[in-house]
């Protein structure tokens, strides 16, 4: 990115685009795709006024779901407060003080009223408003445009926004990740551009949006996903540009144990048929070499080529018979299998690229957050790090994150280990009236984080080894 | 050896970090023919480090033995030469992705201090980004810049002797994001929004006292600032245990019925079970500083 561009270009709003709208606190994620309805607030509206504007544009919401760019605002003297109290000793709640009812508040809803007026027309008809104390005033309208303001801001996704969206709306696809923790991991995994790093995670992509950004697309991430693929509803979110999925590979953990045995054969088409060859390949191969991409094509055709031939005996046998109808069937039933074939080879090559880089077992760092057990997760993927390499693992729970600092601590090989959790408060600042939010967030999760050393060879496996260096109890003659 | 990019061997010149155990490191200039003195006896440069991967364990002279380490911006956090107070891992990553910092970004900072939270955005922004860093007191801007140099950063950042409150940051319409860490931030807001781009940016202030956040988030509102909001991050460190909890004795108990010389032995006096849990440390840190965030709209 140029340093001194002022091209516009880079900051509009375009069809396509992720982008992260925003009312109050309130966060959702969304495609610019025109003609969509989009339900927001229990609003719904159309994005189609806001492509060619810049991001950051706040959108007044008009009669029909149409997006209206808001006017520079307007002076604060249109609600007006004439006067105000001291105190509220003569303040009654008898329920009456509002003078227009629900209906005529509808009613003027319907008029197509904008929320500033429907407001004014509130505080016109209050009996206690010009009563209250000046703070007591600026809180009335405050909640009134929340209620009544129709506004809705079109933001330029980042790893913030997203990280607040997701622990705001949907905490628990993100294992409630808060937004400081994962802030926290990113630093102690000294995520930063050209290095490769691993991921594991049930985050909804969340943690590989967030870890993506931060590499700028330098580098590379490997992705190690459970079950049948990786999930990434939340890298899309980000939106990040073409090249950066270049940098993005995926591993299937189901394949991990084959990789650190050797027996890992990446010519697999899928990972059952994989499972069925996997005798074999560990007869052929006792060690999980990648092949070439040259190997893998010629051996592809070579499994390819027999399926092909049963196929074109089998329509011409039957095409002598049947009518043409069957024949063009056969014909796209054929186009699904090469289809299907070219898929399959993408994904050989995609695992076999990802092995590779896997296999160097020289990664520089490892991030783990999901609803698994830590454990043995951390336990697999460390093999595969540098040493002197940071590594994080999050869990909602700490008894798992103790579970992992034992076995470290037994096993060796890691140094500065800390179990840590994060306190986030809010404070309300404003002129008489400052002091921390009410709410809180009760917990944003645990994290362990420490870095990988060498590992020790030939050690007893009854030893256990001090984190503390002890000068007089071992002489270490290192090979 | 770069604080922006890992290598695997300990070359000449580099700065690595000698951990020798439990939270006790020392950061090290490597130099050829030179020699550091630890608790656990000298190391020898030459034959000790040179050409040593990262992460492996060098043998003393006394036979003690250390991990020489990768240098971070986090470990370089807890290891750095004191010159000021410093923020601290915790602060430094809100800071980070509150300010929506990644390769490519321009941050201006002050004051730069002794370079801990300077480390880190540097670590981040690079290798396309730039810092333009501000430091008031010129010793502190000599001996950053040469830090800056040692560990081959230089090229990312400009380090400025001058007063942000009075002369600004020496850039106009060029950042992306804005950090202070001045005693009178409201001061150095107009400033802030100068140096930043067009477009807008986030802003950051760090103040430790309420009344500093009071006078910032008004300068914030009156120079068009949005979003203002502040917050405060603290860090709980969890020590592992293991604990161990006596069972009181209750006495012989008549309801269970055991034959007389049956194999099953009563509990014993000092019967405890042991528990893996985690302890607080004694003293925490229990405030550093508010964190007050804004956005700055187009212009």
């Amino acid at each position: 990115m140029a340093d001194n561009v002022d091209d516009d270009s880079l900051y509009t709003i375009k069809e396509g685009d992720y982008v992260v709208l925003k009312r109050g606190d309130v966060f959702k994620a969304v495609q610019i795709q025109t003609k969509k309805k989009v339900i927001f607030e229990k609003q719904w509206f159309f994005l189609d006024n806001a492509v060619g504007q810049l991001y950051s544009t706040t959108f007044e919401l008009a009669p029909g779901g149409i997006l209206q760019p808001r006017k520079p605002k307007d002076p604060e003297s249109s609600t007006d407060t004439k006067g105000a109290g001291t105190d509220n000793r003569n303040i009654q709640d008898d329920g009456k003080s509002q003078k227009l009812t629900r209906d005529d508040i509808e009613t003027l809803k319907e008029q197509g009223l904008k929320g500033q007026e429907i407001i004014q027309q509130l505080i016109d008809n209050s009996s206690t408003f010009k009563d209250k104390t000046e703070y007591a005033q600026d809180k009335y309208i405050k909640k009134k445009k929340k209620k009544y303001e129709n506004i809705v801001t079109i933001l330029k996704p980042s790893c913030r926004i997203l990280a607040m969206m997701y622990h705001g709306r949907e905490p628990g696809k993100i294992c409630h990740l808060r937004y400081d923790t994962l802030a926290q991991m990113l630093t102690l995994a000294n995520i930063h551009a050209n290095s490769k790093v691993l991921v594991f995670e049930t985050c909804a992509g969340l943690v590989l949006g967030s870890v993506m950004e931060r590499m700028g697309g330098f580098g590379s991430v490997i992705q190690m996903y459970p079950g049948g693929g990786p999930v990434r509803a939340g890298v899309e979110s980000f939106g990040f540009p073409a090249h950066f999925h270049d940098t993005l590979h995926e591993f299937p953990i189901c394949h991990l144990n084959a990789l650190i045995a050797g027996t890992l054969d990446t010519t697999a088409k899928d990972p059952s048929a994989d499972l069925k060859e996997s005798d074999m390949a560990a007869e052929v191969k006792t060690e999980a070499e990648v092949k070439t991409e040259a190997e893998v094509k010629t051996e592809a055709e070579q499994k390819g080529s027999p399926e092909e031939q049963s196929m074109e005996t089998n329509s011409v046998a039957d095409g002598s018979l049947v009518p043409k109808k069957e024949e063009e069937e056969e014909k796209r039933r054929e186009a699904k299998a090469q289809e299907k074939k070219v898929k399959q080879e993408e994904k050989r090559k995609k695992l076999a690229a990802a092995a590779s880089l896997l296999e160097g077992r020289n990664a520089d760092g490892l991030v783990i957050a999901s609803r698994f057990n830590p454990c043995p997760v951390l336990m697999a993927l460390l093999k595969f790090l540098s040493p002197s390499r940071p590594f994080v693992v999050y869990s909602q729970y700490k008894e798992c994150l103790i579970e992992c600092y034992t076995k470290l601590k037994e096993q060796g090989g890691t140094v500065n280990l800390k179990l840590t959790d994060y306190w986030l408060r809010h404070y309300q600042v404003l002129p008489n009236r400052t002091h921390p939010v009410l709410l809180m967030s009760g917990g944003g999760g645990y994290l362990l984080s420490g870095t990988t050393v060498a590992a020790e060879r030939s050690k007893p496996a009854a030893s256990r080894r001090d984190e503390e260096p002890a000068p007089k109890r071992q002489k270490v003659t290192e090979g | 050896m770069s604080f922006v990019e890992y290598s695997d061997c300990i070359q000449d010149g580099d700065v690595a970090i000698v951990y020798l155990g439990h939270e006790s490191m020392t950061p090290v200039k490597v130099k050829r023919g030179s020699q550091t003195q630890t608790r656990y006896g000298v190391i020898r440069h030459s034959t000790d480090l040179i050409g040593q991967r990262y992460g492996s364990k060098v043998t003393c002279s006394k036979g003690g033995w250390v991990y020489v380490l990768h240098p971070t911006p986090e470990l370089w956090t807890v290891n750095l030469p004191h010159r000021t107070q410093i923020l601290y891992t915790t602060d430094i990553a809100t800071i980070t992705m509150m300010l929506e910092l990644k390769p490519g970004s321009v941050v201006c900072e002050s004051g730069t201090g002794s370079g801990s939270l300077s480390h880190a955005i540097l670590r981040t922004i690079a290798p396309t980004g730039h810092l333009h860093t501000v430091e008031f007191h010129q010793q502190r801007s000599e001996k950053v810049l040469e830090e800056f140099k040692e560990h081959r950063v230089d090229h990312l950042v400009t380090v400025r002797n001058q007063d942000a409150c009075k002369d600004g940051f020496g850039v106009t319409g060029v950042a992306d994001a804005v950090f202070l860490d001045i005693p009178s931030p409201w001061e150095a807001v107009r400033h802030a929004k100068t140096a930043m781009k067009k477009h807008g940016g986030r802003v950051c202030s760090f103040s430790p006292c309420i009344e500093q956040v009071q006078k910032t988030c008004e300068a914030f509102s009156d120079q068009g600032f949005e979003d203002i909001s502040s917050i405060e991050v603290l860090l709980r460190v969890h020590d592992v245990r293991t604990v161990y909890l006596p069972l009181p004795d209750f006495g012989p108990d008549p309801s269970a019925q055991i034959q007389p010389d049956s194999t099953i032995t009563p509990p014993q006096n000092h019967a405890s079970i042991a528990i893996k849990t985690t302890i607080p440390p004694r003293d925490v840190q229990g405030h550093t500083g508010y964190l007050t965030f804004a956005t700055k709209p187009r212009t």
